[in-house]
């Protein structure tokens, strides 16, 4: 089913005329602005849309908590795409830069905003300039209404892509995430109520009320309802971004419509949520599993921002482990002391691994490293890092252990696992018990 | 692989952190907002920033444009290029200098004027991005025109491996093609133009 992807290689799809033309353009903002800015919420609402952006919190709920009546309200595009591996946001506002708008509007007309901001990332220079032209095309045209938007361009950090990390940015300061609650519904962009949307969330608006909130609900699954757009890449034949009704099992997805991995590879596991989503093994078990909310939530993993990153058995794991961690170690704004040192001693373990001076314990410490940075801070970013990390560990330890050893044999240093020689210590009694409960025992 | 001790840059008294041990002077008063009558700023930059103000409820909203339009007219984010933002904007430029500094895409040291960001994140590496930086680094990392950068994902992994001239996203490269992009910004040409993102046709159709 094609609803974002409609026509989307259409020549001059992002020019207003082919729009309006092709598309039936701006008469859902025109057929919104005769409706009662309640009655849209509503048709939101009952569409069960969940964010796109990586929460997948329901759209019209989050839409309805702002406070309704006359104030400075302001809707956000998030547009700061940076999740490794996320590329949809991109081909959509590329080719089809008025749906966004369209969107936008019909949102900020729903909530009651009079100002609209996009905030789109610095490095998607090409895109920014194609929404700059709609926008003055649309502007030009009148087609906004009394709604003020504007294109802001960011300037090359992932942690903008948070969403109270992005309205400082907005705001001109340095991109750290804030204190939650209170949620930026009541207190966002200049203290006012502020609506915050990934831009596919924004862009099925106008698709919900051509069909009506209920039509949209019956496509995909209960719960997850409607299409979505999966950028898979990766270690496939054919990477790309696919839009897809949710539900459909992952193996079509990875197999079916990206070619699945190389002639004579096999998948050793992938992310089905961007990098910030635990890793599952590439094994039957979790590839036939649907593609919604929540049966990659039931595998204790993450549908995220819909970016399916495929590694294949050619890949150790320690590479891609330790790749994921230094992104964070650099992404990391350093306000929450977890995140900062946490994400900076996993790099470093990690790095010990790979130089052969780690021992297999090390997989411990990094374990409850993940532990203790997961839920301790302002923001997820260090959970980020520490669930894909967790779950490799996880899922491969006997990998990592193998790595270890391997390192430790080339550097000449023999076993990584300490062996006690029981006899040194007869008698002594200020052992640990290793059953973990921290009492102390007499050795034998 | 561990860290090469050789490779770590060390300043006064093994430290990491230049000028650490340099005393701030605390004679000096610090920076205030520039003086309009004894800073010149360039009419057009003025122009640009003020436009960028009037778009938003409040003015600071403006200091990742203001910055990014300053880096465009003097190649980084110079003590002159903050000064001159802080002046029209009315703020101190330690203030700019705490935006400037936190952001990848602000340089804080003179760059070439070119920058090729080669994205070496899970999905590019996946695809041998490593070995293409390392290209790219060997074709024009010396050229003082050019400012090659690993990057974090820049959201093209779908023709990965790739990198970005000056925002122009190419891709997928080739260790082969790094010599081509380097004659192509020095000619003028469009960077690659048969590997050019804007050309690619959607994977789902």
């Amino acid at each position: 089913m094609q609803l974002l992807f409609d026509k989307i290689d259409l020549p001059g799809l992002n020019t207003l005329d082919v729009y309006r033309r092709e598309l039936g353009g701006y008469e859902m903002l025109s057929r919104a602005f005769e409706m009662e800015p309640a009655d849209v919420l509503s048709q939101l609402q009952a569409s069960g849309l969940r964010g796109r952006g990586g929460a997948g919190f329901a759209m019209g709920t989050k839409a309805s908590f702002l406070p309704k009546g006359d104030m400075d309200k302001y809707v956000v595009c998030n547009a700061d795409e940076s999740e490794p591996g996320t590329f949809k946001d991109r081909e959509l506002m590329q080719k089809n830069p008025h749906l966004l708008l369209e969107g936008l509007a019909i949102a900020a007309h729903a909530v009651g905003a009079n100002k609209a901001y996009i905030f789109i990332r610095g490095e998607y220079e090409l895109q920014a300039t194609i929404l700059e032209a709609a926008l003055e095309e649309a502007k030009a045209a009148n087609l906004l209404g009394a709604l003020d938007l504007w294109v802001h361009r960011g300037a090359g950090a992932y942690i903008c892509g948070e969403e109270t990390a992005l309205l400082d940015a907005l705001e001109g300061k340095r991109g750290n995430p804030r204190l939650k609650p209170p949620f930026p519904a009541v207190q966002g962009l200049y203290r006012g109520p502020t609506l915050i949307n990934n831009v596919e969330t924004l862009m099925n608006a106008p698709i919900i009320l051509r069909m009506g909130g209920d039509e949209y609900a019956k496509i995909g699954t209960e719960r997850s309802t409607g299409t979505k757009v999966v950028s898979v890449s990766g270690c496939v034949q054919r990477p790309g971004n696919y839009e897809i009704e949710l539900g459909v099992p992952s193996r079509d997805i990875i197999y079916g419509l990206a070619g699945g991995p190389d002639e004579g590879r096999t998948i050793k596991f992938w992310f089905p949520g961007g990098s910030s989503a635990p890793v599952l093994p590439g094994t039957d078990e979790y590839l036939d599993l649907p593609y919604d909310f929540e049966s990659m939530a039931k595998a204790g993993s993450m549908l995220g921002s819909g970016a399916i990153i495929v590694v294949d058995d050619a890949v150790p794991v320690v590479d891609v482990a330790l790749k994921t961690a230094k992104f964070y170690r650099h992404e990391s704004c350093g306000k929450c002391t977890p995140c900062r040192e946490g994400t900076n001693w996993t790099v470093k373990m990690l790095e010990r691994i790979d130089s052969g001076e780690a021992t297999p314990m090390d997989l411990d410490i990094m374990a409850s490293i993940c532990d203790q940075i997961m839920g301790n801070c302002l923001c997820v970013l260090g959970d980020a890092m520490a669930m894909p990390i967790a779950s490799m560990i996880k899922h491969f330890r006997d990998e990592f252990e193998a790595h270890i050893e391997a390192a430790r044999e080339r550097r000449g240093l023999g076993l990584g696992i300490p062996q006690v020689n029981r006899d040194d210590h007869a008698g002594q009694t200020d052992m640990l018990d290793p059953s973990g409960d921290g009492a102390r025992v007499t050795v034998h | 692989m561990a860290i090469d001790p050789t490779r770590v840059r060390r300043y006064a008294a093994g430290s990491r952190v230049p000028g650490w041990d340099q005393a701030a002077d605390l004679s000096k008063p610090p920076a205030v907002v520039p003086d309009p009558a004894t800073t010149p700023v360039p009419e057009a930059l003025r122009a640009e920033i003020e436009q960028f103000m009037s778009r938003y409820p409040d003015f600071r909203s403006a200091a990742i444009p203001a910055l990014h339009a300053a880096q465009r007219l003097h190649g980084w984010c110079s003590p002159t290029a903050i000064e001159q933002v802080a002046c029209v904007m009315r703020l101190t430029p330690g203030y700019l200098t705490s935006v400037a500094t936190f952001y990848d895409m602000f340089e804080t040291e003179p760059k070439g004027d070119t920058y090729v960001y080669v994205c070496t994140n899970i999905s590019c590496s996946l695809r041998g991005a490593d070995r293409l930086y390392e290209a790219m680094v060997a074709a024009a990392g010396d050229d003082p025109a050019f400012n090659v950068r690993s990057f974090e994902c820049l959201g093209a992994c779908d023709i990965a491996p790739m990198a970005s001239i000056d925002g122009e996203y190419v891709g997928p490269l080739v260790e082969a093609d790094c010599a081509q992009i380097v004659e192509d910004v020095k000619a003028g040409r469009p960077v690659l133009a048969a590997k050019q993102l804007r050309h690619l046709k959607t994977a789902g159709q």
